[in-house]
């Protein structure tokens, strides 16, 4: 392997809050290869969409702020970028797709006209053909009769087909990186399927990287190669999806896959629940985040805060026991 | 369960048509949306039926329905014996009683402005039943304890709670009146995945206890799959299809059930590299003009010419099931 496209190393962000200041993402680092599809899993509030968010610096500041860390992007620290190179790369060689496109999209501009403006902007490619390429590009995430659509407004699409749009803006410049934040969560079942199918076809077909926000490890198990799991605001075990899943070396891992139901189980098996409630980031406890949920927590792991360590080639875990794991 | 199991509630032929209005000054009915459009199934005492489907699908709308909290255009509901289709708002009251409903939005369902202890004694209050202090505090610190809440919680407000707190509390309030039947709309949805496992159990645990029917509405398949005991599958306003849940699994027998069941993903890699991959392409008409004949035949991949026409009849099918699909003619 090369070096990475993307370098993620050691960041934080914070936001200050009326209950004090909260580390959203603390010390978080992870490689993204060419081509890679890679899943950050987590629940609400693990950190994974403030992380997403700020390797394109779009944390709001105030109240929020990358407090340390680096994100390299083809050789060059994102965080260092002045706003004006920073725009130059944003929906250019690495695009964004949001959960919600109705929010995401301007109600009052065609959506070719959205999907032809970064065309325009980045390539100086004029209007005309960049119209043209817009509704090729329509085409290509196959919006039926997508010549006429291209001078449809937001509305007059179904939530599918507006992810459809978002999906054809993001490849409009052929980035190298995409990030996808639950690009399907409000979506139907079927159509969520048929998006991320598309989703990683493209990303295949023009050799770009995918970083896929979830928490929904089916999704994962279908379409990542690599996995981060995020819980409180760090990542607590990353590796190669198969291997994440055959070998969970983190017990809130081992929890997740115990505590969700699967359709091509035994029917009438009881779940096993994690118990407690996920953490709060204002109030997080001096050692492992996961400790007051873990049933092998020790007295360790609720004073000294474990490591991100190797616990297998290419696999990750911070937990102080992942050794005894099975 | 019993060879001949009492049936809880009989759904006959159910319909729900919303009138769509337009015009400013001179409104008048331009057409109609039909949320629920020829609808039947029984529910047997203690077991859980699921309802599953997609956005428009009308299982939410039949819920209401079946709890008459919207008015029923035609058809027949019969719970517990007893025709309650004309039975009017006064009525349904005692009938109330007996069906109860868990939502699924924990914040938007309880009273921001009521403690623990009147939201879950409310009821018994409004039916009469709360009886003096004591003997209500203990019924509401009962309540509680049945959904696994701490007696002591009864003093605090929402907006102290998690979310899957919250959905213990709208719980312990649709258990107050001890009711026979509960229809839960979505009720695990709106909650973290983590979180999720706790609730569904906590489901299953009452049930057992309390030998209680349910009526589950949700669109994640894998959640309804492992909490009912037969599964149908809506679209667009009908039941598609009625199974076991392992059958469900094992031979879904319409295309729109095996459509749906393609497209949730299974937690484990290994499974999916081998699982075929067959989504099906478009989206759900609308319900205001739903396609005549089949209305899945616009998506179906084994489409033929007579689904364009004629609508699929409800057809049993050895092993106690049902189907609605022209394959099976």
């Amino acid at each position: 392997m090369g070096a990475p496209l993307l370098s993620v190393k050691h960041l934080s962000t914070e936001f200050r809050t009326e209950r004090g200041t909260v580390k959203a993402v603390d010390d978080v680092s992870f490689d993204l290869q060419a081509g890679e599809t890679l899943a950050i899993v987590g629940e609400s509030g693990s950190g994974k969409s403030v992380t997403a968010m700020s390797i394109l610096r779009l944390i709001p500041n105030p109240p929020g702020r990358i407090t340390s860390g680096e994100v390299v992007f083809d050789g060059q620290d994102l965080l260092k970028l002045d706003d004006h190179a920073i725009r130059a790369i944003r929906g250019n060689r690495i695009a964004m797709i949001f959960q919600e496109p109705m929010s995401s999209l301007n109600p009052s501009l065609t959506v070719g006209l959205q999907i032809a403006e970064p065309i325009n902007l980045h390539r100086k490619t004029p209007w005309a053909k960049a119209m043209d390429m817009a509704a090729e590009l329509l085409a290509r995430v196959r919006l039926p009769d997508a010549k006429s659509r291209v001078k449809s407004y937001p509305h007059q699409f179904s939530g599918g087909m507006r992810q459809r749009g978002m999906i054809a803006m993001a490849l409009a410049c052929q980035p190298q990186l995409i990030i996808a934040d639950e690009p399907t969560t409000a979506l139907d079942v079927t159509v969520q399927a048929q998006i991320l199918a598309l989703l990683k076809e493209v990303t295949r077909a023009a050799n770009s990287a995918l970083i896929l926000i979830t928490h929904d490890l089916g999704v994962v198990a279908r379409y990542a190669d690599r996995v981060c799991v995020m819980y409180g605001g760090r990542i607590v075990e990353a590796g190669p999806a198969r291997e994440i899943y055959a070998r969970p070396k983190h017990p809130y891992t081992i929890g997740l896959m115990a505590s969700i139901p699967r359709l091509d189980q035994e029917a009438g098996q009881r779940l096993v629940p994690i118990e407690g409630q996920p953490p709060n980031l204002a109030k997080l406890p001096p050692g492992c985040a996961f400790a007051p949920r873990c049933r092998r927590a020790a007295d360790l792991c609720r004073t000294e805060r474990p490591p991100l360590v190797q616990s297998a080639p290419d696999h990750l875990s911070a937990c102080h026991f992942h050794a005894q794991l099975a | 369960m019993p060879s001949s199991p009492e049936i809880v509630l009989e759904v006959r032929d159910l319909r729900v048509h919303f009138p769509v209005m337009a015009g400013a000054v001179m409104r008048k009915q331009v057409g109609s949306v039909k949320a629920v459009d020829g609808v039947s199934f029984d529910v047997r005492r203690g077991e859980t039926l699921g309802l599953v489907g997609e956005s428009g699908c009308g299982k939410s709308t039949t819920g209401l329905a079946v709890l008459k909290m919207i008015d029923i255009t035609s058809g027949q509901v019969v719970f517990e014996g007893q025709d309650i289709t004309g039975v009017d708002r006064a009525h349904m009251r005692p009938i109330r009683r007996r069906m109860q409903m868990v939502y699924q939005d924990p914040f938007g369902s309880l009273n921001p402005r009521m403690k623990v202890s009147q939201i879950v004694g409310e009821p018994l209050e409004v039916h009469g039943l709360a009886g003096n202090r004591a003997a209500y505090n203990e019924r509401v610190a009962s309540l509680l304890d049945m959904v696994g809440l701490l007696p002591d919680m009864a003093d605090r407000y929402p907006h102290e709670f998690s979310g899957g707190q919250r959905q213990r509390i709208g719980i312990a309030r649709a258990l107050a009146l001890e009711p026979s039947l509960i229809i839960c709309d979505e009720p695990v949805s709106a909650l973290d995945v983590s979180i999720q496992a706790q609730v569904v159990n906590l489901f299953q645990e009452i049930q057992e206890r309390m030998g209680l029917t349910y009526i589950f509405i949700a669109h994640d398949l894998a959640v309804v799959r492992h909490i009912s005991h037969r599964i149908a599958v809506m679209y667009l306003g009908r039941i598609v299809e009625i199974a076991s849940r392992a059958e469900l699994y094992k031979e879904p027998l319409h295309p729109y059930t095996q459509a749906l069941l393609a497209a949730i993903p299974i937690p484990d890699p290994d499974v999916e590299a081998s699982r075929p991959q067959q989504i099906i392409t478009g989206e759900v008409p609308s319900a205001m003009r739903p396609p005549p004949g089949c209305r899945f035949h616009t998506r179906c991949p084994r489409v033929m010419d007579v689904c364009k026409t004629e609508t699929p009849p409800m057809r049993e099918m050895p092993g106690g099931r049902a189907v609605a699909c022209h394959l099976y003619d």
